[in-house]
């Protein structure tokens, strides 16, 4: 999809109406090490005139997107015109072997070669084999093992597993009371209380544990419901320590509790 | 104490830390043994993981040795772990790419070689501890220089600053008028 933006971006083709992807681009030195190798330029001897249209050219397109066009891009620009009116003085000589001054353009060669460089060295990193995707080593104190981990290390609990877990114990209500017509009124606030109630006292609880009590689908409904809603309070967290293992669900006010007492 | 009970209890401290232990560290643990029989049980533990085609094996990463999981079983472990690794953005690899070759390195020197604002990126590498400030540099203004930490080391399982990637060598037009010399490597680990 980039390359496809890219490649009709730079096309001589005048209408530039497409989506571009700035944030593809690191920065100038990236935008232009990406120009010169479109252009399968010899980046010892870059056309200065060519490159810094298309340059600008891009940060147009970036500009008509009404998007921000950084500082860094636009230094860059002033440097490739620099370099442009430098280029047309006279003295110019072979960039390879001139002898009475620097080549313009040596400057910027220098910082793309670096650049490059330091791109590829960051590409071999992450190719090595990364602790914690690739290998993995103990870490202690395991989180099993020690009694209560931090809030911080206990990953959260994703919302396809707590809707398999909510789909799990709905799969355990008896066929028959689908058919039950319920006279029984259940609220979500009076579930939301009963499960506050249920919590003090309790450092953590089964998910599970907390549909026990009615066997009928709304009692669970409301039961779940009253669930989500202490999430989004933040009254309670829900906590799960391994792919698929059970769910726990904390209260998070305790503490303050403990400290109001 | 012969040679094989030896090997079990290097074994087992090597199998309980929670961060590579050094030889050195070792050593020190292990005081009643001489240096030659620890270094030999080390070795004789890496090769019997590899020999008995276990599914961890020894290695040497952040100047220490760790038991570390093959890589070839990565794709089971990752259903038993819930944590997921950390992600790197192709910015944060570069600039970590670009301490971890130049160290010590100041912010503005980093910018230099990015073109961009380095600030953010930086800030968040060391909120990861992936580099650290290793001191000022004794220049006008005094900026902070910047280093790569031991968990470094331990994320890319690199052995030590040695043992990074070779860069590609740039040709002669480098070293004309580069005012930034490149540090030497290896670069002497600074605590």
């Amino acid at each position: 999809m980039l390359t496809q933006d890219q490649s009709s971006l730079f096309s001589h083709d005048d209408s530039i109406a497409c989506l571009v992807r700035t944030e593809a681009f690191e920065g100038p030195l990236d935008l232009l090490l990406h120009l010169i190798k479109k252009n399968e330029l010899d980046i010892y001897n870059i056309p200065i005139a060519e490159i810094s249209r298309q340059y600008l050219d891009y940060l147009d397109v970036m500009r008509e997107l009404n998007l921000d066009v950084a500082g860094e891009f636009l230094v860059m620009a002033s440097t490739l015109i620099q370099i442009k009116s430098q280029m047309l003085l006279p003295q110019l000589a072979d960039p390879v072997d001139d002898e009475q001054g620097e080549d313009p353009r040596a400057e910027l060669v220098r910082r793309l070669l670096e650049y490059d460089r330091y791109r590829e060295a960051s590409c071999l990193l992450i190719a090595r084999e990364v602790l914690h995707r690739d290998v993995f080593a103990r870490t202690f104190p395991s989180e099993e093992l020690e009694a209560f981990p931090s809030d911080e290390a206990v990953p959260a609990v994703e919302m396809f597993e707590l809707v398999d877990a909510f789909r799990r114990i709905l799969a355990k209500v008896p066929k028959e009371s689908f058919h039950e017509v319920g006279s029984e009124n259940i609220s979500i606030a009076d579930r939301i209380s009963d499960i506050m109630d249920y919590l003090q006292g309790r450092e953590s609880v089964d998910f599970e544990e907390l549909f026990v009590g009615s066997n009928t689908r709304e009692f669970i409904v409301a039961s779940f419901l009253a669930l989500l809603e202490l999430c989004r309070l933040q009254m309670i967290r829900l906590l799960q320590f391994e792919n698929y293992g059970r769910i726990l669900v904390r209260s998070a006010i305790i503490i303050e509790d403990a400290e109001q007492s | 104490m012969n040679e094989t009970s030896l090997q079990q209890i290097v074994e087992s401290i090597l199998f309980v830390s929670d961060s590579p232990l050094s030889l050195e560290r070792l050593y020190s643990l292990l005081e009643e043994f001489d240096r030659e029989s620890i270094r030999d049980a080390v070795t004789a533990i890496t090769a019997d993981c590899t020999l008995a085609k276990r599914g961890i094996e020894l290695v040497q990463v952040a100047g220490g040795y760790q038991f570390r999981s093959r890589s070839e079983c990565a794709d089971y472990i990752r259903r038993l772990k819930k944590l997921k690794p950390a992600r790197f953005s192709p910015s944060s690899l570069e600039t970590l790419a670009i301490i971890a070759y130049r160290q010590p390195v100041t912010r503005s020197e980093v910018e230099y070689f990015r073109g961009v604002d380095s600030g953010g990126v930086l800030k968040n590498l060391l909120d990861k501890k992936l580099v650290k400030i290793i001191g000022k540099k004794d220049i006008p203004g005094k900026p902070l220089i910047y280093g790569t930490t031991k968990e470094f080391m331990e994320t890319f399982s690199l052995k030590d600053l040695a043992s990074l990637p070779t860069l590609r060598e740039i040709e002669e037009l480098v070293d004309s008028g580069d005012d930034m010399d490149q540090v030497p490597l290896p670069l002497p680990e600074l605590e």
